[in-house]
């Protein structure tokens, strides 16, 4: 199921979040396919709560998580932890609590922290704000018919590490190589003279984090890299969007609603007008 | 309050005539559900009610989200969280708002269209279609200002981009920007202020729409031949129309209830297709975005902006004719904000004397070209500005001008109309045969 996909530059940069494409070169991306995508795609509540162990574990170091309660790890449709395990998880951090100023231990009413590292950008909502490829050609078809969102994109960035490129091989000093990410700095010297990177993605700032069983998963599934990746891609887009299976859910009966109320009103206007027409009468 | 003679409101019961001497209310709403309307009314004319549920649900819609949104640089994006998190049905609110407004303008655009096809804006019609092109206006600022409240990237930066335009009016240009922003760059002043205008334009724009449709009650409804109802008797009008109520409230709802299907498939599955998605980024005053693209229903007006670049000959030519006082972004502003003025004009630049494009052969292809010159502008709109967008914007660009300003008024010179119906009843008679009820056989033509 998975593909590699490799972006032109013009679709990435149609698209793309953040800074400059200025090197102008094009990331690979892969698509996979996750549980929750498609019209009727739901969360894998366990995918879900090894995504909060690679999370809570790995990510966790640096990054914050600040729009998301603490309390909806035990919504349904999330990753559903029972409530004495969302108590125990709150507990482990240190609130500065907003009424007394004081220091306490946290409650599921808190929210995650926030990044504790500056330069590490909030992953509540990564997962929407990298969501559109909008490829080809600007149209998002590949967003719509594969389903290529931004869990991909985290997929793929912490999947796609790789060796300095020839052209290249001291890198750019502080930061990795990496074919996925489209937005960081190229070496003048992987650039063509027009100044378009010739190599795939770009250099950014995070080292790799993920290596194989870094994470011990509590349900004994296997954690090579590509599985925490996937796992914590998919949790951060249910941090991103929790409400996904409620909207398409209430979409859904929406949509049921109003093809009967459509067929009823097409048969009234059918008969109101039939005598208006001269055709059959009803 | 229609010209066209039909059956008025008659109190009956003594409370009705003391109600009706006193406030005539239920007469005016009996005279404005059952107006007499053209009965060939094709599908391009369910838009009205399009637009009037539009308008609603924004309103409803956002009435809601104000009681959650916080509009200060620090809460706003915090707040929109909190709206589609913690709010119940909150998700969904704020979906149905933000794209009701991309519904708002599909249907606007196809109205404006299939005005322009019809001829709608001829005489007598020229003051709804003004007061048609306010609304639209209007509603641009609206949902430019809407954009903002979320406090995201593109909402931070769109502001940024878009008051700016007035910043390249010469000389006062600096201070007019300033005024609008209240202060030197877009901040808390800016989304303070944008967001009291968000929520009082709507009720102007209702306002309009209630003035709207007076003028064209009083003209009575355009048609597919663009011919008039007749006048003359109360009998002969009946035969050219239905009243509105049942037979086009019916249609129209019906109508509604299909393209409602399709918005809540897009609401409820793909809410965020067409926003961008750094707008999931909280707005960052140090971090411009690689592209800062407008929402898709500004994007034809945005290429036109941008297409009148310093190298092209009609800019070089206005800076040398005004000693520089018009540069190229300033002409870039003109060019956009003139490109709907000549819109509006329309009912003065248009020449010919039939209404419809359905009786003017040269006139149809045209206008297929305007249609799709303004597909083709949208699409640049959204590419980067560069070759081949650019040049392809500045043809496009071009065209638009052409068809309002030289196209429409010769046409109506050099163009042979084909011959239109008699009636209204004859058009719709020639589709459907005799009608039903009628007693007298019509003769075939």
């Amino acid at each position: 199921m998975i593909r590699k996909i490799a972006l032109t530059a013009a679709s990435a940069l149609a698209i793309s979040s953040g800074a400059a494409l200025a090197a102008g070169g094009h990331a690979e991306l892969t698509d996979l396919a996750f549980a929750h995508e498609g019209p009727f795609g739901k969360f894998d509540q366990f995918q879900l709560q090894r995504g909060l162990q690679v999370y809570t574990e790995v990510c966790s170091a640096c990054h914050g998580l600040k729009y998301v309660p603490i309390r909806t790890l035990a919504d349904e449709g999330g990753p559903q932890l029972p409530e004495d395990q969302v108590r125990a998880y709150a507990k482990q951090f240190t609130v500065t609590d907003r009424d007394t100023g004081e220091d306490r231990e946290g409650v599921p009413t808190d929210h995650f922290p926030v990044s504790g590292m500056e330069t590490a950008p909030d992953l509540s909502l990564m997962a929407k704000s990298r969501a559109g490829f909008h490829g080809p050609y600007g149209t998002g078809l590949s967003q719509l018919f594969n389903g290529m969102g931004g869990p991909e994109y985290i997929y793929s960035i912490l999947t796609h590490y790789e060796e300095n490129p020839e052209c290249a091989p001291d890198g750019i000093d502080g930061y990795y190589y990496n074919t996925a990410f489209p937005n960081g700095g190229v070496p003048d010297s992987c650039k063509d003279e027009h100044g378009v990177s010739t190599v795939p993605g770009s250099w950014i700032a995070m080292p790799e984090p993920l290596s194989d069983d870094l994470v011990t998963y509590a349900d004994g599934h296997p954690a090579t890299v590509a599985d925490m990746a996937e796992d914590v891609s998919s949790f951060l887009m249910w941090a991103a969007e929790p409400k996904l299976m409620d909207r398409r859910e209430s979409g859904f009966k929406a949509v049921i609603f109003l093809i009967i109320l459509a067929s009823l009103l097409y048969l009234t206007n059918k008969r109101i007008w039939a005598g208006v027409k001269g055709k059959k009468a009803a | 309050m229609a010209g066209i003679p039909h059956d008025h409101y008659e109190p009956k019961t003594g409370g009705e005539k003391w109600l009706h001497k006193r406030l005539p209310i239920v007469g005016m709403l009996y005279d404005t559900i059952m107006i007499p309307t053209p009965k060939n009314l094709n599908w391009m004319w369910i838009w009205g009610i399009i637009l009037t549920f539009c308008l609603a649900l924004q309103i409803v819609t956002g009435i809601i989200l104000v009681m959650h949104y916080t509009p200060h640089v620090d809460y706003a994006f915090a707040s929109v969280e909190h709206i589609m998190r913690n709010v119940n049905g909150g998700y969904m609110i704020r979906y149905l708002h933000a794209n009701g407004a991309s519904l708002f303008f599909v249907a606007v655009y196809l109205h404006i269209f299939r005005g322009l096809y019809y001829g709608s804006y001829k005489a007598p019609r020229e003051v709804t279609w003004i007061i048609g092109m306010l609304i639209y206006l209007m509603m641009m600022g609206t949902a430019f200002m809407g954009y903002v409240l979320p406090w995201g990237q593109m909402s931070f930066w769109g502001a940024t981009v878009i008051t700016g335009l007035f910043g390249a009016i010469p000389g006062v240009g600096g201070a007019i920007q300033t005024w609008l922003l209240g202060g030197p760059a877009v901040d808390n002043a800016t989304l303070n202020r944008f967001f009291s205008l968000h929520y009082l334009l709507p009720f102007v724009i209702a306002a309009l729409v209630a003035v709207h449709i007076w003028a064209f009650h009083t003209t009575g409804n355009n048609n597919p031949t663009g011919v008039e109802v007749r006048r003359g008797s109360k009998e002969e009008a009946a035969k050219d129309t239905v009243p509105f109520w049942p037979y086009y409230v019916i249609k129209d709802l019906f109508a509604l209830a299909v393209i409602l299907a399709v918005f809540f498939a897009i609401v409820g599955f793909m809410p965020n297709y067409l926003g961008h998605p750094d707008n999931y980024i909280e707005a960052n005053p140090l971090a411009t975005p690689a592209h800062i693209v407008p929402e898709w229903y500004f994007l034809p007006f945005y290429a036109i902006l941008r297409a009148f670049t310093a190298d092209v000959w009609v800019v070089i030519a206005a800076e040398w004719i005004t000693f520089g006082i018009v540069d190229a972004k300033f002409f870039g502003v003109l060019a956009m904000f003139g490109a709907i003025a000549v819109m509006a004009l329309a009912p003065w630049l248009d020449t010919s004397s039939v209404r419809s494009g359905r009786y003017r052969p040269m006139f149809k292809w045209w206008f297929a070209l305007l249609v799709v010159d303004f597909i083709v502008l949208m699409w640049v709109g959204a590419m980067p500005a560069e070759e081949p967008y650019a040049t392809i914007s500045l043809i496009a660009s071009a065209y638009w001008f052409a068809y309002f300003l030289v196209i429409l008024p010769l046409l109506g010179v050099i163009e042979k109309p084909l011959p239109q119906p008699a009636t209204i009843e004859d058009d719709f008679n020639a589709h459907y045969g005799k009608a039903g009820g009628s007693a007298a056989a019509h003769p075939a033509e």
